[in-house]
């Protein structure tokens, strides 16, 4: 049984915990981040024993943020309304749970309110960009798309928040 | 107001929000992979005496402790958990809570109210063999007293391996537990610690044992 070269897990969390968890309150929200952070860090705990190598474990966190903030979306979306399309009501349903005391503190209020009814891509995609500080071929990695498809998701994105949030 | 540039938005991107607390996440993600059987070693920090001392358990008991130095030098706690994580297994988390016992144990061997410990050792990092049966003799050694390297070879087995008796306390992953300062030359004087002669001699002379 040999691990090679994968750092003591406690050094994940310590070194990436905080984007992790940026990455979360702008894409769920402050309300549910925390909840979404720890399975996401116990879905990585699960499978970290199995990985073969080391390499890009900041991009590797943050796929598995992003899919977990992808069921978490689906799953609200169900519970709000059964007969819908849970990608697309995502991004309206997340900004409609939000409660006034879970708005967003830290950066503009306003800018990540906005950030949050994006169309579920473009959201992930310019968080990931912006607030994590990830390249276009760590988002594309993270959100399972081209690195064509990752500019043009943050692209649009920024298009749509400068036209709305000005 | 005018339409932000596309500068100023990135700008204001680049300040990522918060508004979730990052320590109460994690102590949450914590209880949770412990209930899960997710945490193959905890560690925590004691102190003592002598700086601070970390130890590391798993399911079946203490798999180390790294005294403030270590084999001879100063070891940062990074590299005691990077080999922990090469050798033994890389789902390591702090956890205070779960080495409560452990670190009890310690403190009041320290503060002289214990002179045994209690809780079960884990011997995944002693290798098979001598070094294995040799640190078994060493862990029978009792408070304030002591055997020499050659007693100890000769307990394992191989009455002329005293060099190598030294070695395997070299290699003690579990030191004062395993209380590889109670073997001391059969020449005389203090002999080797990984800690350090000073701290050997201190825990020899608080025992009684000098």
């Amino acid at each position: 049984m040999s691990h090679g070269s994968l750092p003591p897990f406690q050094q994940l969390l310590d070194e990436h915990g905080s984007d992790v968890l940026g990455y979360l309150v702008a894409t769920v929200g402050p309300h549910d981040a925390e909840d979404v952070f720890q399975e996401t860090f116990i879905a990585a705990l699960r499978a970290y024993d199995g990985l073969e190598h080391a390499r890009n474990l900041h991009s590797w966190l943050l796929t598995i943020a992003h899919n977990k903030a992808i069921d978490h979306h689906r799953s609200r979306a169900r519970r709000a309304i059964p007969a819908g399309d849970a990608e697309e009501v995502a991004g309206s349903v997340a900004s409609r749970n939000s409660k006034p005391e879970e708005v967003v503190t830290g950066g503009d209020p306003d800018l990540w309110r906005a950030v949050s009814v994006l169309p579920p891509k473009q959201r992930s995609a310019v968080i990931l960009r912006y607030a994590t500080d990830m390249s276009y071929s760590a988002i594309a990695q993270a959100m399972d798309s081209s690195e064509a498809a990752a500019r043009r998701n943050v692209h649009e994105g920024l298009q749509k928040l400068r036209g709305e949030f000005a | 107001m005018n339409a932000l540039t596309e500068k100023q938005l990135e700008k204001m991107l680049r300040q990522a929000p918060t508004g979730a607390d990052l320590d109460r996440a994690v102590e949450g993600l914590l209880g949770r992979a412990e209930r899960d059987g997710l945490v193959d070693i905890a560690y925590a920090g004691v102190d003592s005496p002598f700086g601070e001392l970390l130890i590391a358990r798993t399911d079946r008991g203490v798999v180390r402790v790294a005294l403030p130095t270590d084999r001879g030098r100063q070891r940062p706690r990074d590299e005691v958990l990077e080999e922990l994580a090469a050798r033994v297994s890389p789902r390591i988390l702090e956890s205070p809570k779960r080495l409560d016992e452990e670190r009890r144990e310690l403190e009041d061997y320290f503060e002289g109210r214990r002179q045994e410990f209690d809780v079960p050792v884990d011997w995944s990092l002693t290798s098979p063999g001598f070094r294995s049966r040799a640190l078994h003799a060493v862990a029978r050694i009792p408070y304030g007293r002591t055997k020499t390297y050659t007693e100890i070879a000769k307990a394992a087995g191989s009455p002329r391996a005293f060099r190598a008796a030294g070695t395997a306390c070299g290699y003690n992953p579990i030191p004062l537990i395993v209380p590889c300062h109670r073997v001391v030359p059969s020449s005389g004087g203090i002999g080797n610690y990984g800690g350090g002669p000073e701290m050997k001699r201190a825990l020899l002379g608080f025992e009684g044992a000098l």
